[in-house]
């Protein structure tokens, strides 16, 4: 199909930042030169973003990300990307993005780095005291005045994730569940 | 959604309601922009003129929270005026269905309710069933009990008049959308229907939801290519969340998680399997005990056999609700000791923001995951706070962006597409699965090693995803589809199928309650076969030209890419819409062509095995009367919690179901506008993603306010002044951005101002703004408990500061 370069926004006082599509499969196509890409290596992706699922194409050159790319072969976007879209490079390639793991004890007032072995030692035994101290193995119903079976832990809440990968997902529900945890709740709830 | 992003094109009238997909989906517009060079029409109601808005046919304001007027409007309407598809509704809807004696709706309350409880009696509003437990039918529909008699008994109430009285919206905007839309009604037209969170967030959005659903049963709209009802999803992989139980009320697959009283797996079972006694309905959710013992079998491994129940005691039990408010109100009286955050940011992206950052203070540990500083993993040195006041201890957890690592999303219209590892994960971080890995790890170390209360649910735990350096993504997302766990026979009517041990499963039709099946969610079994990875699939064939690509990747369930699609054809199997064949009986063949079938089942009409076409409910017609939900059988208007309008509809002000917080006010002359919240294209969701990034800063770099020119004129506000937003929960700057797409609403013959603002910002990242969200209240819908961020009530004043 062939996207047509109509006004897409005309009208909105927000027209100026307007929303980048990049262009028909052609023009990308046309717009990628064989010299632009040349040595790199691409694997396919699927945009971060909106749930739409665009796909992308990452180049890479010894390890590092140098362009990504709305993906022509895709039949959803078909090469074209939002602003957002368009923006993964820099999500890939920014000096914010956290790069250590950082440790806040309680009442400081500064980060500090730590090895992850510490800190996922640490953080398993913050757990294990909390699920320990606040499992319930019964519970009682306020409406039949009656103990019932619940293993479950109220002390803790696991929060996240609709950012996470679909196994990620699964091992993260799994696990909640392992851990006694019923306060499992994501961005779906709002 | 039941269909999916590429079929857009395939619809005469795409009706956009509670969404803005020119700005939040973009790149749909381009089907959205197919449709149209096709002829179709393009409808847009929304309380602001927004992107999607400037590109429609038809825009129609209307109020914040006044949907159900809206779309009551237009059920009448097409009831009044036979636009119905009569056929679909009579073959395939709960239309013909009778209403037992009890039931009866006065004065907008429906039958039952214990006003202390602020709950109904959900019993009494069943189906009148006969002796052979069916609900009895009247195929002419005349039956006053009929639920065809009662809906539009209902919505009789709902007339233009009225519903513009309501909504705001001038008259002939309504008619004109109402008119295009339900012409749709004809078999051979296609209607969809988009929304997103304008339609849930709200005290009564699963009504809404149902409102726009029964429209489109009415119409006949659902099972067909460009149809449907199709909720924009916002986030990657939000369906697949979903999908995966990252819920308190269940489990992967939509299965519920256990309650209390669900005291063995047998009460498990009888609780949450639908029965039915008619053979003609398939009851899909029939297969409950397959699904939930293959899942435990996928936990619990050999340890799970029928003996022990196969581990079901090892789950835990809810009894109540821990809905994301709930447990911000818990953590707020300080009964929590710690929390845990994957990619999630509290500070920011729920309700009355400010309360949260103040309850994250009371935990002991915070653990949060993300590729950024958030608002929530800095909360302790958040602007206007001594950090040695806060004693939580805090850490922060680098993760790998998703070209640093391998696995699947799944998108707003169900396909799974598998990502690939472009790059090693940026300095130390690492990905969510080797973090949860970790996690997990260490748990059963220490419950190994030392003692600690109830171990066995993790030191059982089946957890065997190879040797490497982080658990191989591959055999995750083959548990997931499922495997056999010994040698298997299946005979089919027309083959015979043998199956080894660890050979993978087909699809969820060979999953088995017996133990010799493993499965983590049984609405993926068919994506990771012995054909290989389908969510990989590359292959660009299109071979019906609607728009399927039936080998692009894969879309649950069982690769069905538009779903219900057994009530696009009639009884007899045929089309409705002979130019757009989703599925079509062939009866030399006796097999169905086109998309993959909601089942395999001859049509309908069949006497021997024709099944209904909505296999997932008991009595396998769709509900226009609903017997499950929490406020009512059908949607009533109710006014928002916090609203300039007293409801002309009944005396019911607000929904009857929903318990209403103290910090909300409808004092209008504390709060005299109609605040609303939004996202945009540049930046997204609480802006961990965004406002880090230079290329988005510059496009949108500060927290703004919309009004309007005649609210700007009366405060005497230019474009960029810093203005004051204030709630009942509240208060934060911002910049102004005047603007004529926001008009005043008509409120029972007065104008009400509304202000909308963006909720991406936060004191975090490189650029910052104030948050929305410490102005939302907390109150949530009577079903799902998600906020009504939508409507509220605040005030506007000029100047930058804060209270």
């Amino acid at each position: 199909m062939g996207m047509t370069r109509r006004q897409f926004l005309q009208g909105g006082a927000l027209a100026a930042t307007g929303i980048a599509l990049s262009g028909t499969p052609g023009e990308a196509n046309a717009d990628a030169p064989v010299t632009r890409i040349k040595g790199l290596k691409a694997s396919t992706t699927i945009c971060p973003y909106c749930a739409v699922g665009c796909g992308l194409l990452v180049h890479t050159k010894e390890g590092k990300v140098i362009n990504i790319e709305g993906d022509p072969k895709h039949p959803i976007n078909q090469g074209s990307l939002c602003s957002k879209g368009s923006s993964l490079f820099q999500v890939a390639v920014n000096d914010r993005r956290l790069q250590k793991v950082m440790y806040r004890a309680p009442g400081s007032d500064k980060f500090e780095e730590k090895p992850w072995d510490w800190a996922l030692d640490r953080i398993a035994l913050r757990m294990k005291e909390t699920r320990d101290k606040t499992f319930k193995t019964t519970e009682l119903n306020k409406k039949d005045n009656k103990e019932y079976v619940v293993n479950r832990t109220d002390g803790m809440a696991f929060f996240g994730g609709a950012g996470l990968d679909n196994e990620e997902c699964y091992l993260w529900s799994k696990f909640s569940r392992a851990m006694g945890v019923g306060q499992l709740e994501h961005q779906a709830r709002l | 959604m039941t269909n999916h992003w590429i079929d857009l094109k395939n619809s005469d009238s795409i009706f956009i309601i509670g969404c803005n997909p020119a700005e939040n989906h973009p790149i749909s517009f381009k089907w959205i922009e197919e449709a149209m060079d096709n002829g179709g029409k393009l409808i847009v109601v929304d309380p602001r003129y927004t992107r999607s808005a400037s590109k429609a046919d038809i825009y129609a304001q209307v109020r914040p929270g006044t949907d159900i007027a809206f779309l009551g409007g237009m059920i009448n309407y097409a009831l009044q005026n036979r636009l119905i598809h009569e056929e679909y509704v009579r073959d395939y809807t709960n239309a013909t269905f009778l209403v037992g004696e009890k039931y009866d709706f006065k004065d907008g309350m429906f039958c039952a309710f214990d006003d202390k409880e602020k709950s109904y009696d959900l019993k009494s509003w069943a189906y009148e069933t006969a002796g052979d437990g069916k609900p009895k039918r009247d195929l002419t529909m005349n039956n006053p009990r009929s639920v065809f008699q009662l809906l539009k008994n209902h919505y009789s109430r709902y007339n233009v008049e009225m519903v513009c009285s309501i909504t705001g919206t001038k008259k002939e905007d309504y008619l004109k959308v109402v008119q295009n839309f339900c012409a749709t009604g004809r078999p051979d037209k296609a209607g969809t229907i988009l929304y997103a969170m304008g339609i849930t967030q709200s005290t009564h959005g699963t009504q809404n939801v149902r409102a726009v659903a029964m429209l489109q049963m009415l119409l006949g709209n659902i099972g067909i290519a460009g149809g449907g009802v199709n909720a924009l999803r916002g986030e990657s992989n939000v369906q697949g969340s979903t999908d995966y139980g990252l819920l308190f009320h269940m489990l992967p697959g939509y299965l519920k998680s256990p309650e209390f009283d669900n005291v063995d797996l047998k009460a498990y079972v009888e609780k949450w399997t639908p029965k039915t006694t008619d053979t003609k309905s398939v009851n899909w959710w029939g297969n409950t005990p397959k699904y939930l013992t293959s899942l435990l079998k996928a936990w619990y491994g050999d340890n799970a056999t029928a003996a022990n129940d196969f581990c079901y005691s090892y789950l835990p039990k809810r009894m109540g609700n821990y809905a994301y408010n709930k447990i911000l109100e818990k953590m707020g009286k300080g009964e929590l000791e710690g929390l845990v955050c994957m990619g999630m940011n509290p500070a920011v992206g729920g309700p009355d923001s400010g309360h949260a950052r103040t309850a994250l203070g009371t935990l002991k540990w915070l653990v949060t995951v993300d590729l950024w500083e958030t608002e929530t993993s800095i909360f302790w040195k958040r602007p206007g706070v001594n950090p040695k006041d806060i004693q939580t201890e805090v850490f922060m957890l680098p993760a790998a962006s998703s070209v640093e690592k391998e696995g699947s999303i799944s998108n707003s219209g169900r396909w799974a597409q598998w990502r690939y590892k472009a790059v090693e994960p940026l300095g130390k971080s690492m990905s969510d699965l080797w973090i949860i890995d970790q996690f997990y790890k260490r748990m059963k170390a220490l419950y190994t090693k030392e003692k600690g209360v109830f171990p066995e649910p993790i030191t059982k735990l089946a957890w065997n995803y190879g040797t490497g350096h982080e658990p191989d993504v591959h055999m995750v997302a083959k548990e997931i589809n499922g495997y056999f766990t010994r040698d298997v026979t299946v005979v089919e009517k027309d083959k015979t199928l043998e199956f080894k041990a660890g050979d993978q499963v087909p699809a969820f039709k060979y999953l088995m309650d017996d133990g010799s099946t493993v499965s983590g969610c049984w609405i993926y079994s068919g994506s990771y076969t012995k054909e290989g990875n389908l969510m990989a699939r590359r292959d660009e064939s299109d071979p019906t030209g609607l728009g399927l690509f039936p080998k692009w990747s894969w879309c649950w369930p069982v690769n069905r890419r538009i779903i219900y699609n057994r009530a696009s054809v009639n009884q007899a199997g045929e089309p409705f819409n002979p130019k757009r064949i989703v599925i079509a009986w062939d009866a030399t063949e006796k097999k169905w062509k086109g998309d993959v079938p909601d089942g395999p089942w001859p049509p309908m009409k069949d006497d021997k095995e024709g099944k209904y076409p909505f296999i997932m409910l008991p009595e396998g017609h769709a509900r226009l009367y609903a017997l499950d939900l929490k406020d009512g059988p059908f949607p009533e208007h109710y006014e928002p919690v916090e609203s300039p309008a007293s409801n002309l509809m009944s005396k019911v002000q607000n929904n009857p179901a929903v318990k209403i917080p103290k910090n909300v006010s409808s004092d209008l002359a504390k709060f005299p506008f109609i605040g609303t919240t939004y996202r945009m294209t540049e930046h997204w969701q609480t802006g961990g993603m965004t406002r880090s990034l230079p290329w988005l800063n510059e496009l949108v770099p500060d927290m703004f306010v919309e009004i309007s020119e005649s609210l700007a004129k009366q405060k005497g506000i230019k474009k960029g002044d810093k203005v004051r937003v204030t709630t009942e929960r509240g208060s934060i700057e911002a910049v102004t951005l005047i603007t004529a797409r926001l008009k005043p609403f008509n409120v029972e013959g007065k104008m009400i101002e509304q202000i909308g603002m963006p909720w991406h910002f936060g004191y975090a990242g490189l650029s910052t703004g104030d948050s929305a969200n410490m102005l939302t209240p907390t109150v949530g819908c009577a079903n799902t408990s998600i906020p009504e961020f939508k409507a509220f009530l605040c005030n506007l004043e000029k100047g930058g500061n804060k209270a």
